[in-house]
């Protein structure tokens, strides 16, 4: 138990110095996947809007079902909207690529709470991240929302779960969850911007150029995602393995 | 004593990491350590004649980003680590 301690000291010490780190030695907050305001033209913005209002209404009503049957669900909803809100808005330096991205929290968030609540408290993070942090835009939330909320989750949970059917064991499910959920997040990103951009270009040549661009940043950084994953997923398999039961229990049913 | 070095050995660590990363060279000096929205969203879109516009609540100025970064963050730090006090209480320190 004592070890136990000392590890979370160690892990609260590194990340406390990390950020304030990161604050200082970075002049700018930087971003990452979240498609900038003006960037899409008006019809594809509405398009992705209407892309995301779907799921985001299904989400909605699953988060008011599932809160009268499950009481833990709102303080796991809470928690992990909070980790999806500061993971996604927060600048990792990649030396290699001499950049910096973020993950993205979702494939996490997905296989704890389910897809569809996951699109729920990402697109709640986009907008907050939207209107006070200039991160991101209010024309190109539903877009935003698709390749992070809808794209991120799903894929995310897809990964796990399915993984899990055909035997292979939680730790690499999860690990693998948190690397496919984010890359999943930049190849949507990616297409958003080809479809929307490519003018009298080929789509297809402009999609692989951007996705290829994204590559020396978010390779690395969906690696350094799937250990968050895998470690989140095994701390609350270790301290509330009771709850993933239920809760695994309510999203299937 | 073991304990109290280990935050040390951290900021240590840490620091060492910062000093290595502050001074690698990017590829272009204006770009460095920018976000791959900037070096690769906003640079196609500029190349397809969409450049981003300013967000319609501009925080952008001086330290005010600084100010709603770190508020945002520390509110969710607060948000988060109030539900997971609730998920996980602090149930070894009950029994002793």
């Amino acid at each position: 138990m004592k070890r136990m301690f000392g590890f979370r000291r160690m892990v609260f010490w590194t990340t406390l110095v990390w950020t304030i780190g990161m604050v200082i030695t970075i002049p700018a907050p930087a971003q990452a996947m979240h498609i900038a305001e003006g960037i899409l033209p008006v019809p594809w913005a509405g398009f992705w809007f209407l892309i995301a209002i779907p799921f985001v209404a299904i989400g909605m009503r699953e988060l008011r079902n599932r809160a009268e049957n499950t009481p833990e669900i709102k303080p796991l909803v809470g928690l992990v909207g909070a980790a999806v809100f500061v993971i996604s808005c927060m600048p990792i330096p990649v030396p290699i690529a001499g950049t910096c991205s973020h993950p993205c929290g979702t494939g996490l968030a997905a296989i704890i709470i389910g897809p569809w609540l996951t699109v729920v408290i990402s697109s709640i993070a986009l907008l907050l991240q939207a209107l006070f942090l200039a991160h991101g835009g209010l024309t190109t939330l539903g877009a935003n929302i698709a390749s992070m909320g809808i794209a991120g989750a799903f894929v995310g949970y897809g990964v796990f779960h399915g993984l899990r059917r055909v035997g292979v064991s939680w730790l690499v499910a999860a690990f693998l969850a948190g690397v496919l959920s984010d890359w999943a997040t930049y190849s949507v990103t990616s297409f958003e911007l080809a479809s929307a951009l490519h003018g009298s270009g080929s789509m297809e040549i402009m999609f692989k150029a951007i996705l290829l661009a994204f590559v020396p940043t978010q390779a690395p950084l969906g690696i350094l995602e799937g250990f968050l994953t895998m470690g989140a997923y095994r701390f609350i398999s270790m301290r509330r393995p009771d709850l993933l039961r239920r809760l695994a229990e309510k999203v299937t049913s | 004593m073991r304990k109290n070095l280990i935050p040390i050995l951290v900021i240590i660590l840490v620091a060492c990491m910062l000093t290595v990363l502050t001074r690698v060279k990017a590829s272009n000096t204006s770009t460095r350590w920018s976000g791959v929205d900037e070096t690769v969203v906003e640079k196609f879109a500029a190349q397809a004649g969409h450049p981003a516009r300013k967000p319609y609540i501009n925080t952008d100025h001086g330290d005010m980003l600084l100010f709603v970064f770190l508020t945002g963050g520390m509110v969710g730090g607060f948000i988060g680590g109030y539900c997971f006090r609730e998920l996980f209480p602090p149930s070894t320190k009950a029994k002793e």
